[in-house]
């Protein structure tokens, strides 16, 4: 488990200062993927890097399977980052040396025998497809070849915590799908607790059990995606589900239908029309699989007042979806 | 006058530029060992101890970080502009001191290895700088020590860089060692003073500069060529070897090269 409580980093002072992170605090539950979403320059990446300890904190502190990093100095920090692997946009491996080398080395920082590195980074290789490679260089790679490197690299000393830093945001849709696949199967696998950031929102909705959303140093939302799709006015929720600006039309109200499992497959809208015998008309609509799950948001244009509404809505909510009134 | 149309004239001609060959590159060699062990650790010592780098904290001061990054910057900045004819004639007493003696190609070294540091160390520095941030950022997100970042990840990746500087540092060794001659130092330079200047033999000159030129000419190209070998990506596939180690060795050799000479040859020895 990860427990980020009340941290806070400016860069510089004086008026030139940057507040990175503002107060932050954000809990991963042992096994659960956690995605950190934000515009660059949110200090995703700071916060990232707190949690072991490449960034140290002005205040508040972070606690990593029972330990607490932010206490940590020399070989106990060491010791602790051991249990911590982290993955990189740009990979960041070793030109040159080779990319069994480059899983050895993480071994070596261990301080693991040497007859033991090569056995185990190839069983490392193994666990990502990648063994035939061992003994080619990082560049005779394909992008996405080496960000699997750098995922046998971060887990070769058998963390419990792998970190992500926009590992993704490098390649292209295909290799990225692939490579969550891998992250979320190895999480699975290896009871990995998982925090990346990225600034797309696609990574989120394939992987992540939790989400948070940062912007200048702050988090301005947080939670499981089951509750972010089903809080009214979610940012996360809204960049899911793109159904587009909610626009004012005379005379009608705007209601937001988000509808998650068995009762993506109920034919609600119909049902409504039926019992109130009203001509709804659908403004936009967004079907997508989020968790594995199918999950869905329709934005309804209902003819009425406010009491049409209320009305409305309390049915749909006792069809088992979820619905709320957009303010346009 | 030297007559070149006496009959002893070439063979005496050989025996001096032999003699001064194997003398400058013995100054150059003995020099450029030292320089390499002194100035490899300085050079990664200077950029380490930089704000935000991994040794800005040495045994956990902060303080001590910034000391001895700005010493260190100073003292190279000093060498560095210091002319070498000053040095050279400032370093007698010292050399004398250490030596017993500032006259010769022994002593000579001395203000040849102290010239070369800080040139070199500006090229570690250099070499060092260009390592991509993220792999120290790699390395210590994995928990590696220092020592371990600097053989595993610092060296592997500086090292052509800093071959490449080694061949420049080797030749203006090489140009400095001429120089010595002025305190009977040996040498090429030497043969050029008292046979080109004192006799005006424009044949040893022009000797002394074509075996000058294909020193530096040769040093270039293997370092050259040792560099792109262990720094460019190799395109080919299959099983080969670790160039890593490989690097390693040729370093390793670069460093025998002169102990392994010093023994056969008398030095000092002055025409
Ligand atoms: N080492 C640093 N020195 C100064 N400013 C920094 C440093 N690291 C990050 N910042 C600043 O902190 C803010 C957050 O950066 P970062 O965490 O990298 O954001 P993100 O990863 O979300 O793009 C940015 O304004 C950035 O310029
Ligand atoms: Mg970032």
């Amino acid at each position: 488990m990860i427990s980020i409580e009340h941290v806070s980093r400016r860069f510089g002072d004086g008026p030139d200062a940057v507040v990175a992170l503002d107060d932050v605090s954000i809990e991963v539950p042992r096994g659960s993927i956690f995605g950190v979403v934000g515009q660059s320059g949110a200090g995703k990446s700071t916060l990232l890097r707190t949690v072991n300890a490449l960034e140290r904190p002005d205040s508040g502190r972070v606690v990593v399977d029972g330990v607490e990093v932010t206490a940590l100095e020399g070989k106990a920090l060491l010791q602790a980052r051991h249990q911590i692997g982290m993955v990189f946009q740009h990979f960041n491996l070793v030109g040159n040396r080779t990319v069994a080398q480059n899983v050895e080395f993480a071994l070596e920082a261990t301080g693991a025998p040497k007859k033991d590195r090569r056995p185990k980074a190839l069983e490392m290789l193994d666990l990502v497809g990648l063994a035939h490679r061992a003994d080619d260089r990082p560049g005779q790679l394909s992008g996405g070849q080496r960000q699997r490197v750098g995922i046998a690299r971060a887990l070769a000393s058998g963390p419990d915590v792998l970190l992500s830093d926009e590992a993704t945001s490098a390649l292209d849709p295909e290799t990225t799908r692939s490579i969550l696949e891998l992250i979320q199967r190895l999480s699975r696998e290896l009871g990995l607790t998982v925090l990346l950031i990225t600034h797309e929102m696609d990574v989120v909705k394939r992987i992540c059990d939790a989400a948070a959303l940062m912007e200048t140093g702050r988090v301005i939302e947080q939670g499981s995606l089951d509750d972010l799709i089903r809080t009214p006015g979610s940012r996360v929720a809204a960049e899911l589900f793109p159904v587009g600006e909610a626009h004012y039309i005379p005379h009608h109200r705007i209601i937001d239908v988000t509808y998650t499992g068995l009762s993506a497959d109920r034919p609600v809208i119909a049902q409504l029309a039926r019992d109130f015998g009203l001509d709804v008309s659908i403004l936009g609509a967004a079907l997508e699989t989020i968790g594995g799950h199918q999950a869905g948001r329709t934005r309804l244009a209902v003819p009425g007042d406010a009491s049409v509404a209320l009305k409305v809505i309390d049915s749909l909510t006792a069809q088992g979806v979820t619905a709320w009134e957009v303010l346009a | 006058m030297i007559d070149p149309a006496a009959p002893t004239f070439w063979p005496q001609l050989m025996q001096v530029l032999l003699e001064g060959t194997w003398e400058t590159v013995y100054m150059t060699a003995i020099a450029m060992a030292i320089t390499f062990v002194v100035g490899l650790p300085l050079g990664i010592i200077l950029v380490g101890t930089e704000q935000g780098r991994f040794l800005e904290a040495p045994f956990g001061s902060r303080a001590l970080g910034r000391v001895v990054n700005g010493l260190l910057g100073f003292i190279v900045n000093l060498g560095r502009s210091v002319p070498f004819i000053v040095l050279m004639i400032a370093l007698i007493p010292v050399t004398r001191w250490l030596l017993g003696s500032f006259i010769g190609t022994g002593p000579a070294i001395v203000p040849l290895t102290l010239v070369a540091i800080p040139f070199f160390v500006r090229v570690v520095e250099i070499a060092v700088r260009e390592v991509d941030p993220g792999l120290f950022e790699a390395a210590e997100s994995l928990g590696a020590s220092r020592w371990l970042l600097v053989r595993r990840v610092l060296l592997p990746q500086a090292t052509p860089a800093i071959l490449l500087g080694t061949a420049t540092t080797i030749t203006s060794i090489i140009n400095f060692s001429a120089m010595v001659g002025v305190v009977g130092g040996g040498g090429l330079g030497n043969v050029a003073l008292t046979y080109g200047m004192q006799r005006y033999s424009w044949i040893h000159i022009v000797f002394v500069v074509i075996i000058l030129f294909a020193l530096v000419q040769l040093i270039q190209w293997a370092l050259t060529a040792l560099a792109k070998r262990l720094g460019a990506q190799p395109i080919r596939r299959g099983p080969k070897k670790d160039a890593t180690a490989d690097a390693q060795a040729h370093l390793d050799a670069d460093l025998a090269l002169p102990s392994s000479r010093t023994p056969t040859h008398p030095s000092g020895s002055t025409p």
